[in-house]
């Protein structure tokens, strides 16, 4: 497509042509309707005058008879630009007056009339336009008073000729108008066509140009941007989650692998196959289940689970967590209290929650050294609390265990980061990630502090979260 | 564990009536394998390897239980569902899924399956699964009390009694004991647990169930010669009556 034909084929220039057609035939209108109301007016003036001078002439006529219209007749059609006069007997022959000829049978009817006549003054032969009045004058004379409709024609065409001028004016303008806007908002649109473009073909970190005007396109500008950029959030996320799949789901598989070449060579007896079997399958499980954490953290923090939230209680699903867990607790000779007094309502998605805070728990209870903490002089307890402070509800884990050192509390957050102390312990390095995603999920934030002696893990959420809102 | 309360697989088969199963899934080699396992269990399954022919099998085969993949080629497994619901076939239906998300589940639930098992499943959670769906269509689920040998769990009073003595249990004590009766002499495992008696669809990573199990067998077993509450190997759990 030329140049040309896109910019006619765009919708700022078909608008424009709209615009033009429309403008056009209100200045046209405009303009009739002047023509009309002065030709109007000027008709007015010219019977009007008409009328009273006849009137005068009549008057005249009565008082001094023929002789003194005669003389005022004459006095009168010889002024410069003076009006038409015609005094004519009932022969038909004119007695005074400033008309040579008249279109034929205008004199003999009474009243007004549109002629073409010639001056009696005048030597060439054009013939003019007039608007003239006939009265019937006693003893069979007719008078006749008129005047020149050139002025009125003149007018006419100053008019018409305005109008064409202006119509023409304004198709000009219009058209250039129409061109140079069309061409500067085409220009955007193509700047902004030509960055998707770009975006499609696979580079996300393009943003839509912004002219800086805050008009409408800035402002779809602006939008597009910033959807982007969730766009761009979210696939780094994916991108991340596929990295650390591919990562650290291959060192299981490495350890799985070998065992099962292992027993391939090695084992004698069924036993020996049995025994590496099972292995085996707990291996795969515990796969299994670092691929269900890193799949829940990934949806978590790509938002989807925002659609299936719901308002309830944040105190009831502490005490279900601690009721869960309560038994682990006491087997390992941990005391665990529930701080939930009061109603706490938060929007979110129970069962994601519900999940964060049985981790931090999980890792509360894994971590505890009952017997050390007695030493401390600190009784090995669990805190599970659920609280609304301010404009916050805040859902804690207070434990009295080794806690994490200050330096290591943002590290451990991240996907697979495990304390080399804790090696010892089973888990998959998820699980405080996962809490921290359902916590960003839910507007929110997962703060891990020192609880002099042992670590408080609180996750912090808006009281007032709007699940359409953005984080 | 005493051999009393540790069962081996093999051990629970004895008392399961034989039932009919159609599994509609398109992969060829798991089709097979489930086809057999149940075989091997005294079960006989049907396959079908979409869901046209699935859904035309369900509507004229008497089976106990439906298992229906979620993606099959020419009818996806919900649609299956859907349209056996409006043509007023009841029969349980199961639905395997890839897609182990919450979300997922309530989809598959809403469109009118019984139970939902995310890939990849171990063949005993799977079984003991299809076994209590078919036994639910049994109808002998909303009893008012239950019994197992010398025990008793009254639903109404919310008393448990073990012959003449009276066992004092925490409400979700009594809870998890109401499903394991209700479910007697059928493996129920841990998810299933966690599901149905806290509402739980995620996986607690420790072996929290296992401690509420150890804790029931002490109210109810401990101090009588014969157990009740039964761990099955690679499986879950199953309340029977051992004299049998």
């Amino acid at each position: 497509m030329t140049a040309f034909a896109k910019l006619v084929r765009s919708t700022a220039f078909r608008m424009t042509l709209v615009y033009l057609v429309i403008f056009a035939l209100y200045a046209a209108s405009l303009l009739a309707y002047f023509a009309f109301n002065t030709g109007r007016l000027i008709t007015e003036q010219i019977t009007e005058a008409a009328d009273a001078e006849i009137a005068h002439l009549t008057e005249q006529y009565t008082m001094g008879g023929l002789r003194q219209l005669v003389l005022i007749v004459e006095n009168r059609a010889l002024r410069p630009g003076s009006n038409l006069y015609l005094v004519m007997a009932p022969t038909g022959q004119a007695l005074a007056g400033n008309v040579g000829s008249l279109a034929p049978g205008v004199i003999e009817s009474t009243g007004w009339s549109e002629t073409s006549y010639r001056r009696l003054d005048e030597q060439e032969v054009a013939e003019h336009t007039a608007l003239v009045r006939v009265a019937q004058l006693s003893g069979g004379f007719r008078l006749l008073v008129g005047r020149d409709l050139d002025e009125r024609a003149r007018m006419r065409n100053i008019i018409t000729a305005a109008t064409r001028g202006s119509i023409a004016l304004v198709v000009v303008l219009g058209l250039a108008g129409g061109f140079f806007v069309t061409r500067r908002v085409l220009k955007r649109f193509d700047a902004m066509t030509d960055t998707t473009q770009r975006i499609m073909a696979g580079d996300l970190s393009e943003r839509l140009p912004v002219a800086g005007t805050d008009d409408e396109l800035d402002r779809l500008a602006h939008n597009l941007n910033a959807m982007l950029e969730r766009i761009e959030a979210l696939m780094r996320g994916l991108k991340e989650v596929s990295d650390n799949i591919a990562h650290d789901l291959k060192t299981p598989l490495t350890r799985m692998r070998n065992r099962c070449e292992d027993a391939l060579r090695m084992a004698k007896s069924d036993e020996d196959y049995r025994a590496a079997l099972e292995t085996t399958l707990d291996e795969s499980d515990g796969l299994i289940r670092t691929f269900d954490a890193l799949l829940m953290i990934a949806r978590a923090e790509s938002g989807q689970a925002r659609d299936n939230m719901i308002d309830f209680d944040a105190g009831e699903i502490v005490r279900g967590v601690g009721e869960l867990y309560e038994p682990l607790a006491e087997e390992k000779g941990l005391r665990l209290t529930i701080d939930a007094p009061e109603v706490v309502t938060i929007k979110g998605n129970r069962e994601l929650l519900s999940q964060a805070l049985a981790n931090l728990l999980d890792n509360a209870i894994k971590y505890a050294r009952p017997e050390d903490e007695v030493d401390l002089g600190v009784p090995p307890e669990i805190v599970l609390a659920a609280r609304r402070k301010d404009d916050r509800v805040v859902l804690a884990v207070a434990d009295r265990g080794p806690g994490i050192p200050e330096a290591d509390r943002a590290r451990v957050v991240e996907r697979f980061v495990r304390l080399p102390q804790n090696m010892t312990q089973p888990g998959s390095g998820l699980g405080l990630s996962l809490a921290a995603a359902v916590a960003r999920l839910h507007g929110g934030e997962l703060m891990l502090e020192d609880n002099a002696p042992g670590l408080r893990a609180v996750i912090a959420l808006p009281a007032n979260f709007e699940a359409g809102a953005r984080p | 564990m005493t051999p009393d309360i540790l069962l081996d697989f093999a051990a629970t088969r004895v008392q399961q009536a034989a039932m009919r199963l159609l599994i509609i899934e398109d992969d060829r080699d798991a089709a097979e394998y489930l086809v057999k396992a149940f075989r091997e269990v005294g079960h006989v399954a049907d396959w079908a390897a979409d869901g046209e022919d699935g859904l035309a099998h369900a509507l004229d085969g008497a089976y106990d239980v439906l298992i229906v993949d979620r993606m099959v080629p020419k009818r996806d497994g919900l649609s299956v569902i859907t349209a056996l619901r409006a043509q007023k076939v009841e029969t349980p239906v199961l639905i395997l899924s890839a897609l182990g998300q919450v979300d997922d589940r309530v989809k598959g639930l809403r469109a009118g399956g019984d139970d939902y098992l995310p890939k990849p499943y171990s063949f005993a959670e799977l079984l003991a699964r299809v076994e209590v769906l078919a036994r639910r269509r049994g109808g002998r689920s909303e009893e008012t009390s239950y019994r197992v040998g010398e025990l008793e769990l009254d639903r109404l009073s919310h008393t448990v009694k073990r012959g003449a003595t009276e066992i004092d249990l925490q409400p979700r004590e009594f809870r998890l004991l109401e499903y394991l009766m209700k479910h007697a002499g059928q493996v129920v495992t841990r998810t299933m647990l966690l599901e149905n008696v806290w509402d739980y669809h995620f996986d607690p990573q420790t072996n929290v169930i296992d401690v509420h199990i150890s804790r029931l067998r002490s109210k109810i077993d401990k101090g009588f010669a014969q157990p009740l509450l039964h761990t099955v190997r690679g499986a879950g759990y199953m309340i029977r009556d051992g004299v049998r």
